[in-house]
């Protein structure tokens, strides 16, 4: 039972993670600090650009880790 | 959804679709020519049957729990994650700084596993051949499930995205039964990069519009423009990943001149699939 429970997590992890744990951490990152802002009254005109602008740079610093790293 | 997004994420289903539907093909190629075609296409079935409970049980769940913002939170956050990844494969591989996906290279490298597998009879099937092909076809399969789920559900397209994914599978087992090898001319590295391109987009645009979850009245938000601003974050992911791609080969042609002496490959950076 373990064994399937230990499986049935990897098989997610490598799912939705996949090989670079750096992208899902900026995307869950970047969601919470927009849904804190969200939730402090910060409305769509402004919540959507700083959201798509974050993802995008946050993606933008992940390659160059990966690439300095390697 | 207007029609030139619901084209796009029909071309985005379909895409992907292929992807996945080669490098299965692939794995039960390899099983069926090396273990035999009754165990490959056994646990081809196995693979189809298991696929259609978990998109039974998964799209079930997806719609009966969770409100419309949420739905778009969840699956936008998911399929941004998971086109990030397939973007930042396509880019390091454009670029040169990672090995270039080798529909042929696999095929050798499973048919030689295949071939030194001892042999193990079970319920009347070769047991790696079949096991192999299972897990190769729902592994595969699960990745198309998921984008057809959450591409359908959020863009209220079910049937029209289970139809790109069904037309991808019959254009892939067609051409995979006519050559009988795997499909080394499927431009994958290219496929991948577009469809990276606009799982990202769709992600970004739905998780964005998901954010409402948390305001107070929890309506989902809505993007200026409407439908017509998936073209321009599609245009500026387009834009950010040409402009890595070209940064990127500057310092990989950096790196190749610096390696000449040492005799070391570029491409040998980073390996994966």
């Amino acid at each position: 039972m373990l064994r399937f429970a230990k499986a049935v997590g990897q098989f997610w992890y490598d799912f939705i993670i996949g090989d670079d744990w750096k992208i899902a951490a900026v995307v869950v990152t970047v969601l919470v600090v927009a849904a804190v802002l969200v939730a402090r009254g910060v409305g769509s005109a402004a919540a959507i650009p700083l959201f798509a602008a974050a993802v995008i740079i946050g993606f933008v610093a992940v390659m160059f880790i990966d690439v300095a790293d390697s | 959804m207007g029609s030139s997004a619901t084209w796009a994420l029909l071309l985005a289903v379909f895409l992907a679709a292929i992807v996945e539907f080669v490098e299965a093909l692939t794995i039960v190629l390899a099983m069926g020519i090396t273990r035999g075609w009754r165990s490959a296409l056994a646990g081809t079935a196995a693979a189809v049957v298991a696929l259609a409970a978990f998109t039974t049980a998964a799209g079930y769940a997806i719609t009966t729990w969770l409100p419309e913002s949420a739905l778009q939170l969840t699956v936008g956050t998911l399929l941004l994650i998971f086109g990030l990844q397939w973007l930042r494969k396509a880019i390091l591989r454009s670029s040169g700084l990672k090995a270039m996906h080798d529909e042929a290279q696999i095929f050798d490298k499973q048919r030689q596993a295949a071939q030194a597998a001892h042999p193990e009879s079970r319920f009347g099937l070769d047991w790696f051949g079949a096991v192999v092909s299972f897990k190769g076809v729902f592994l595969e399969g699960v990745e198309i499930v998921f984008i057809v789920i959450t591409f359908g559900l959020n863009a209220h397209k079910v049937p029209a995205a289970i139809a790109a994914a069904a037309a991808a599978g019959v254009v892939v087992i067609v051409a995979g039964a006519l050559a009988h090898r795997p499909l080394t001319a499927v431009p994958e590295n290219t496929l991948k990069f577009g469809v990276g391109l606009l799982l990202s987009t769709f992600g970004t645009f739905w998780a964005a519009e998901g954010l409402g979850l948390f305001a107070q009245n929890g309506e989902s938000f809505a993007w200026p423009g409407g439908n017509w601003s998936i073209l321009v974050v599609l245009g500026i992911w387009v834009a950010v990943s040409r402009l890595l791609v070209l940064a990127f080969r500057r310092r990989a042609a950096a790196r190749a001149d610096a390696d000449v002496g040492a005799g070391v490959d570029a491409a040998s950076v980073t390996e994966g699939a």
